[in-house]
C-alpha cells in the first residue's frame, strides 16, 4: 500500500497498518468536530508518526499513484475544516 | 468520510486537472513535461523566498537583542544613581521585547524546518521530472498513438499526484511567508514607535497572566543589578 504524507513524499506501508489508520483518521473526525485543537493535533502527527514508522519512504525515482493521502503535519485545524466542507485547500 | 478520504478526494481532483489529455499523445506528455519545469521552478522560489524571511526574522531579532543590551545598561545607570523607579521602567521594557526575542525564535526554527522541507521536495520533483522525461522519450518512439494513449495515461497519474502535492506545498510555503512578513512589518512599526509593551499578543487572561510573569521576573532582575551595584 503506497500512502503520501503531503509535502513530504511517499511510503511503502504494510496493509496491515490500515485498520491503525481508519480508528485515528475516525478519532480526528470526531476532534475536528467538537473543535477540540490538541486533541485533532495530537492524533494528526499519531497517524503520521506511524506511517513513518512502519512504512519505507519510496525511491524519488519510482512514479506511482498513491492509495491514501495524508494531510500536511501542520494542518490547522481550520484548514482541516476546509478539507470537510469541501471548500478544498489548493486554489485553482 | 474521514479526513484522509477527504484529503484522497481534494487532491484526486487536482490530479485530474494536471493531467490535461491533448490530441496527440506526445503533445499532451510534453506540455505535462513543461509544467513540470515550471512547477520544479516556482519550488526553487519558494525555498529562496523562506530563506529570505528567515534572514529578515534573524535581523529583526538581532535590532531586538541591540535594544534590549541598551536597556540593560539603561536600568543598571539608572539603580547606580539611585532611581528605581526608572530601573524598572528600562527593566519591563526590556521584558516585553523579550518575549518578543522568543516569539521570533519559534518562527526562525518554523521557516528553517519549512526550508529544509521545500529543499527535500525540490530534489524528490527533480529526480521523479528528470525520470518522467526518459520515459516520455521512450513511449514516443517506441508505440504507436493508439498504444501510447494507455502509457500516456499509467505514466501521468503518478506524476500529476506529485504536481498536485508540490503546488499546494509551495502554495502554503507562500501563505505562511506572506503571514510572516505581515506580522514582522507590525512589529518593525511597534519598535519603530516604542509602544511595543501595549502589543502582548492573545487574550485578557493571557494578557494579565504575561503581566504577572513579566512583573516577577523584573522584580528579579532589579534585585540582581542592586547586588551588582552594592545597593
Amino acid at each position: 500500500m503506497i500512502i503520501r504524507i503531503m509535502g513530504e513524499g511517499q511510503y511503502r506501508v504494510p496493509s496491515s497498518l490500515l485498520d491503525e489508520l481508519n480508528e485515528i483518521d475516525n478519532r480526528i473526525v470526531e476532534f475536528v468536530a467538537q473543535e477540540n485543537e490538541s486533541g485533532y493535533r495530537e492524533d494528526l502527527a499519531r497517524l503520521i508518526t506511524a506511517v513513518k514508522g512502519r512504512g519505507s519512504p519510496l525511491d524519488s525515482a519510482e512514479i506511482v499513484e498513491s492509495d491514501i493521502i495524508v494531510p500536511p503535519e501542520d494542518l490547522t485545524l481550520e484548514e482541516a475544516r476546509k478539507v470537510f466542507s469541501g471548500s478544498g485547500l489548493i486554489e485553482d | 468520510m474521514g479526513l484522509l478520504n477527504r484529503m484522497g478526494s481534494i487532491v484526486r481532483t487536482k490530479t485530474d486537472k494536471l493531467m490535461d489529455r491533448l490530441e496527440d499523445p506526445a503533445e499532451t506528455l510534453d506540455h505535462s513535461y513543461k509544467t513540470q519545469l515550471e512547477l520544479l521552478q516556482n519550488v526553487k522560489r519558494g525555498v529562496a523566498e523562506v530563506a529570505t524571511s528567515k534572514k529578515r526574522l534573524e535581523l529583526q531579532r538581532a535590532k531586538l537583542a541591540q535594544k534590549m543590551d541598551k536597556l540593560e545598561s539603561q536600568s543598571r545607570e539608572a539603580i547606580q544613581s539611585d532611581r528605581e523607579d526608572l530601573a524598572r521602567l528600562a527593566l519591563e521594557r526590556k521584558a516585553a521585547l523579550n518575549s518578543q526575542v522568543e516569539n521570533l525564535n519559534l518562527q526562525v526554527a518554523d521557516l528553517e524546518k519549512e526550508q529544509e522541507k521545500l529543499e527535500a521536495t525540490e530534489k524528490r520533483l527533480s529526480t521523479k521530472v528528470e525520470v518522467f522525461r526518459t520515459k516520455k522519450e521512450t513511449i514516443k518512439a517506441q508505440y504507436s498513438a493508439a498504444e501510447a494513449q494507455v502509457k500516456v495515461t499509467e505514466s501521468l497519474t503518478g506524476i500529476s499526484e506529485e504536481m498536485a502535492d508540490v503546488g499546494m506545498a509551495v502554495q502554503r510555503s507562500e501563505d505562511k511567508v506572506e503571514n510572516l512578513k505581515a506580522r514582522s512589518a507590525a512589529l518593525d512599526e511597534l519598535i519603530d514607535s516604542g509602544t511595543l509593551e501595549d502589543a502582548t499578543q492573545g487574550d485578557d487572561i493571557e494578557r494579565e497572566l504575561s503581566k504577572m510573569r513579566t512583573a516577577s521576573s523584573v522584580e528579579d532582575e532589579l534585585a540582581r543589578l542592586k547586588l551588582e551595584a552594592g545597593k
